[in-house]
């Protein structure tokens, strides 16, 4: 058996809106999956170097109040550095459709905006990963 | 027949009889409109005299843009302000530190000094119309900060009325703008209590909030059980300073949440109104009939609110307003349909108004106080939901109480298990949502809503004030000012004089929170799931 699927999931910025993030670990654990679940308040850096540290499978961030650009754009840089450029990058959260292109194009592949299903999610991550 | 059973665990019988009302408890723990327990209101009139204060959630950009939303509000028939302040000054830091880079602004208005407040409150009669400050880490620098524009414009401060929301307890369960530990962020509401009590006695310094404790996961009950004993932590607090409780339990207010069902809902107010009377009345012995009295804003209701079918949410909206009025709440703020989405755009914060203002003008319910009272099911309902409470939070103090289960994670854990209960049932369809799990369509892209810009100039141009402030105030005041701050914290004194000595000098906030950080630490958040 092949080891389980490694998450760590950030809640970036300044954002305190964690009940969907905390919702998603959930949902990702009940499906076998290992997830670091950050808590709030973490900078590109952060979750760069927890992502590293972890040799995590998959970089989740879960955003709610709307500075989610800034955020991936100074995150993307980092993530590549510390090796991270072809792990599997998902973002959730209140993300307008408009943005949803500059966030391919930064590098996620996957954006879940809100009313997105669990089973979604949980599917998306276990066919992407690895 | 199905079986049905509320979301605070209750079962619902099919039709209620007078021996229902009985067996729950009778009708001994109602009283009249404006009488102990103040089950059906705390005025005998209610909304025949007044009726309730309607103060939309607003703020954005820098305080001119704020001021000019104030004023069409105000200009629209809104009777209260609800000031929403950007992450970055929630989370007390400045305009220019590296950890507000693209939140300046964003969700709401940024502030940095005292000609912050100035410019967002300019031309607005602060006699006519009550502000209330949603922030609660910096609250000491906040209220301080209105305090101290409104005694520069000639307000008299011991008559001034105001809320802010400083429920800092609610904020390690959800919302997350805390900033130092759970010990100090208590005192810290402590301090703005009793600096209030004896200085600005009309200004109620806390808003004790079930609202989002309701949105981070928990049921009905549990909003209340969770607010009241949090609200005790702060009375316990307040005591220990030597204060009677009669100084303050007057200025106590409760933020709670709407959305749900309708006579759960309605229940849960008549009993929270009765439970916390009692409590304030027996437990603490108060002698004011005020004391006992649960002021609240019963509004919101983002959690029922969907991504889906959005202009559904106008008519949710409707409907929550309609539970606040028949709830007896003293102000109403409605979520905007739009709030999925986006900051609600002008349009949104127009239908929300409207949807109050028409409640008032149009169905009658102003007319008579209590309109469900004597209702077999919601009597029995109100009984039963109180028993629930009173369970939740006696669970609570066995537990060692909800200062020491916040700290701990204990209850973030358990609303969050919740939460996710809730959206499994929402996608099996067990949990019915319109829009949701039934009656889909296909077509949502037809009613694109429009976003609030965000304008990055906007946050330029305040960190250009920031600096010009800096240069142009007294730097030898404000170093003086903050130096007592972290003295004041060091000895375990109240911080609030220095706090309004040092806002009046112009400190920002950010060195007011570096300085009482200097002192009590940072937080570091238990995760547990």
């Amino acid at each position: 058996m092949s080891a389980p699927i490694k998450i760590v999931l950030a809640k970036p910025g300044l954002d305190g809106h964690d009940q969907g993030a905390k919702v998603v670990a959930r949902a990702l654990m009940d499906a076998g999956m290992e997830v670091i679940y950050t808590g709030l308040r973490q900078t590109p850096e952060a979750v760069a170097r927890i992502a590293q540290d972890e040799d995590a499978d998959v970089i989740a961030l879960s955003s709610m109040a709307g500075s989610h650009l800034p955020f991936c754009e100074r995150l993307k840089p980092l993530l590549e550095q510390a090796g991270l450029g072809e792990r599997l990058w998902v973002i959730g959260g209140n993300l307008p459709r408009q943005d949803h292109a500059r966030l391919r194009e930064l590098g996620f592949k996957g954006i879940f905006p809100s009313s997105s299903r669990l089973a979604d999610i949980v599917q998306f991550v276990r066919e992407q990963a690895k | 027949v199905k079986t049905v059973v509320n979301e605070s665990g209750i079962e619902i019988r099919p039709r209620y009889t007078r021996e229902d009302v009985e067996a729950s408890g009778g009708f001994g723990f109602i009283g009249e409109p404006g009488g102990y327990p103040f089950v059906r209101g705390i005025h005998p009139l209610m909304y025949r005299h007044r009726p309730y204060t309607m103060r939309q959630y607003t703020g954005f950009g820098n305080p001119a843009d704020t001021n000019r939303r104030f004023k069409f509000l105000i200009e629209n028939g809104q009777t209260g302000l609800n000031v929403a302040f950007d992450l970055p000054t929630q989370c007390g830091l400045d305009s220019d530190d590296p950890l507000a880079a693209g939140e300046v602004g964003r969700v709401g208005m940024a502030v940095d000094t005292l000609a912050d407040f100035e410019a967002a409150f300019d031309g607005i009669d602060l006699d006519a119309i009550t502000v209330s400050l949603t922030v609660n880490g910096a609250a000491p620098q906040l209220i301080a900060m209105y305090l101290a524009m409104a005694e520069k414009r000639g307000y008299d401060v011991a008559r001034l009325r105001g809320t802010a929301q400083n429920d800092i307890l609610k904020e390690f369960i959800g919302r997350g703008t805390w900033i130092y530990p759970v010990a100090p962020s208590v005192k810290l509401v402590g301090d703005t209590i009793e600096y209030c009590a004896r200085h600005a006695p009309k200004y109620s310094p806390v808003s004790v909030c079930g609202y989002h404790i309701r949105e981070s996961g928990a049921n009905p009950a549990q909003e209340m059980a969770y607010a009241f004993s949090i609200a005790k932590a702060y009375a316990d607090e307040a005591i220990a300073r030597g204060l009677g409780i009669d100084e303050f339990a007057g200025r106590l207010s409760f933020n709670f949440n709407v959305f749900g069902n309708l006579f759960e809902q309605v229940a849960k107010f008549r009993a929270g109104r009765g439970l916390w009377a009692k409590i304030v009345k027996e437990h603490y012995g108060a002698k004011r009939p005020e004391s006992a009295w649960l002021r609240m804003i019963a509004g919101g209701g983002g959690g029922g609110l969907t991504h889906e079918q959005p202009e559904l949410n106008i008519v949710r909206g409707a409907y929550y307003a309609l539970i606040a009025a028949l709830s007896g709440a003293q102000t109403m703020a409605l979520c905007c349909y739009d709030e999925a989405y986006t900051i609600p755009t002008e349009y949104a914060q127009r239908i929300s108004l409207r949807t109050m203002q028409l409640l008032v003008e149009e169905t009658g319910l102003a007319d008579t106080v209590d309109p469900l009272g004597g209702s077999w099911y919601v009597e029995t309902l109100t009984n039963e939901m109180r028993k629930k409470m009173e369970q939740t939070m006696a669970e609570v103090d066995a537990e060692g109480g909800i200062v020491k289960l916040v700290a701990e994670g204990a209850i973030q854990a358990r609303v969050s298990a919740q939460a996710y209960r809730m959206q499994r049932a929402i996608e099996s369809g067990e949990f019915r949502k319109v829009g949701v799990n039934c009656y889909r369509s296909d077509k949502e892209e037809e009613h694109e809503v429009a976003l609030h810009p965000y304008d990055e100039e906007d946050a330029r141009r305040q960190v250009r004030g920031l600096e010009d402030i800096r240069a142009k105030r007294n730097g030898n005041d404000v170093q003086n000012a903050v130096s007592k701050i972290s003295a004041a914290a060091t000895a375990n004194a109240n911080v609030m004089p220095a706090i309004v000595e040092a806002v009046k000098a112009y400190a920002t906030v950010g060195e007011i929170t570096h300085a009482l950080a200097g002192v009590y630490g940072r937080y570091r958040e238990p995760v547990r799931f």
